[in-house]
């Protein structure tokens, strides 16, 4: 695993920039075993992207840059990483765990023979006996885990891993020529992206999360002021979702989004075990909950009980305040 | 049309896990077990294609002696007959599992395999991608919403940043997000239909699977706790500690 290329991804003709956490882990990771990393960019009108990745230490970076890449189907696109892994002679593949590579790098794996670690927060020890870890069981237990294959794929969990650093050298473009290998199985319909003037949950410093302690749309709109003010994303638990008052893609927690900013509320949330997966290693967290044995209280840095109706105005207000707005 | 679905058993998703003093793996006295929920999932799903269009549902499970019960649940929720592949956790990785499915689509020759997109327990995501790319079939992983018509899957998938609907041919490999339905619970008289309902017993070696790892869990321990917290009183004292103590504000 000691030529490692990660995948950076792009998201409605932009860096998504929660995919770079990988190169950190990537570049972490070459120190460690004596290797080197690049990075690959796919996509369709792509090229032009190149430039913003070129300043973080990678060797290379490939673009692989075609109309057959417009849109995402695991099949063709598995085929298409590892040809450009064989072309680059890279022995391990990284990208940050989110719905595009969860759903990739498995046939990548498969298609290279290579064992995969998913979620990786961390990497243990160097050399040939290099482990990683990751967590199991809703992050209640942290396994640390070895692969046995010659090559290697990582899920890296983007919450354990800085932002990559500027270091002022230029890796060198190439554009590698690797054909989309439409094989007619598989064929993309539609992406409806979810509406929302609010940063994304896995950019913004805050998040504001709501449970089924606010009851209903009504009282899941009390979250939005003092979002605002904050310029904060809103997460939701399940409950939340499966009610229809979020959409899916707003659930933090063990099979949703994985969050970790400077701030977290969790408002009328009771801190079940798959929530708290997605949030705990939040710098600060404030929970507001009117039930004082909630388990939410136990990984809270600050709790006040009380109703959140009533406590969720007086803050907004405070903060309003405290902010001269 | 003939479905193939998974049935894992796992720890109670809301109980606490502890890891065994010498980390070699978790603490399992007084846990109980479950269907994994997104393989309860699939298994709506699988039951729910064949009472509109009939055919047939195989309910699939690899774990120990003890993961048959599981696999009875999925009986009990409507699918025909089971396979319980015997082999404890402990001595499999997501590869191993994927390969032994393989085998199992291999001799089943299904129209659709339909997983849950992840366990619970390892909380990996890569047995239903893995399963595709080894058969070359095409994948809608994270359904939240599933049609058929003909020999067509159309499938939304739950990403992040939105809703993605794509189209699969059969056969194809499905993988169940949580809003895909709502399981059902297993009435009284299916229980007991479900105990006469053939399950074979197999092992890897009858179907010629490697035992090898790809990847192996070498130690387990509890994450680091987070410092406990304190309670405050009033929204004032609250905003005092964020702003002064936290300087989160």
């Amino acid at each position: 695993m000691k030529n490692i290329l990660v995948i950076a991804e792009t998201f409605q003709g932009k860096i998504r920039k929660t995919s770079l956490p990988a190169v950190t882990f990537a570049a972490e990771l070459a120190g460690k075993v004596g290797g080197e990393f690049s990075i690959a960019l796919f996509g369709s009108g792509v090229a032009g992207l190149a430039g913003e990745l070129t300043g973080f230490g990678a060797k290379n970076v490939y673009v692989v840059d075609a109309p057959g890449f417009a849109n995402y189907l695991g099949g063709p696109w598995a085929k298409a990483v590892v040809a450009l892994a064989q072309q680059a002679g890279a022995t391990a593949v990284a990208a940050v765990s989110d719905t595009f590579s969860r759903d990739l790098l498995p046939r990548v794996a498969a298609r290279m023979g290579a064992g995969m670690v998913s979620e990786t927060t961390a990497i243990v020890g160097d050399g040939a006996g290099v482990k990683f870890q990751r967590p199991m069981w809703a992050g209640n237990v942290l396994g640390t885990v070895e692969v046995r294959t010659p090559t290697a794929v990582f899920g890296v969990r983007g919450t354990d891993f800085d932002p990559p650093k500027a270091t002022g050298g230029a890796s060198a473009v190439q554009n590698a020529s690797i054909a989309f290998a439409d094989d007619g199985k598989a064929t993309y319909v539609k992406f409806e992206p979810t509406v929302s003037a609010r940063p994304d949950l896995a950019e913004a410093a805050v998040v504001i999360s709501g449970g089924r302690g606010l009851k209903d749309a009504a009282g899941f709109a009390l979250l939005n002021p003092l979002a605002d003010m904050l310029k904060a994303a809103i997460g939701a638990t399940r409950a939340v979702v499966d009610a229809g008052i979020c959409p899916n893609d707003l659930q933090v927690g063990q099979t949703g989004r994985v969050v970790a900013p400077q701030l977290y509320f969790a408002v009328g949330l009771s801190g079940a075990i798959q929530h708290v997966a997605g949030m705990k290693n939040s710098k600060v967290i404030v929970a507001i909950n009117k039930d004082e044995e909630a388990p939410i209280f136990s990984v809270a840095d600050y709790g006040l009980v009380g109703d959140a109706f009533k406590i969720l105005p007086e803050l907004t207000d405070a903060i309003r305040k405290h902010k001269g707005l | 049309m003939k479905i193939l679905v998974t049935a894992k058993r796992v720890t109670d998703p809301d109980a606490k896990i502890r890891v065994k003093a010498d980390g070699t793996g978790i603490e399992t006295a007084g846990l109980e077990y479950k269907l994994n929920p997104f393989c309860e999932n699939a298994i709506e799903a699988a039951v729910q294609l064949q009472e509109k269009q009939g055919g047939e549902v195989v309910a699939v499970t690899i774990g120990d002696d003890d993961a048959v019960q599981n696999l009875r649940t999925a009986l009990a929720m409507g699918a025909d007959r089971g396979i319980h592949v015997k082999l404890p956790d402990a001595q499999m990785d997501s590869d191993l599992a994927a390969r032994i499915l393989v085998k199992l689509f291999e001799q089943e020759k299904p129209d659709l395999f339909l997983l849950g997109k992840q366990a619970v327990d390892g909380d990996s995501n890569q047995v239903g991608q893995l399963v595709a790319e080894y058969l070359d079939l095409p994948q809608a992983c994270f359904a939240s919403k599933l049609e058929v018509a003909g020999d067509k899957l159309t499938v939304d998938r739950e990403l992040d940043g939105g809703m993605e609907t794509i189209q699969v041919g059969l056969p194809a490999v499905v993988t169940a997000d949580l809003r895909l339905n709502t399981p059902r619970l297993p009435t009284l008289p299916n229980v007991l239909k479900a105990k006469r309902k053939p399950v074979q017993e197999l092992t890897i070696d009858a179907l010629g699977v490697d035992p090898a790892l790809t990847v192996a869990t070498i130690a387990y321990e509890a994450p680091p706790a987070r410092k406990g917290g304190i309670k405050v009183k009033t929204v004032e004292e609250l905003m005092d500690k964020l702003v002064n103590e936290a300087k989160a504000l």
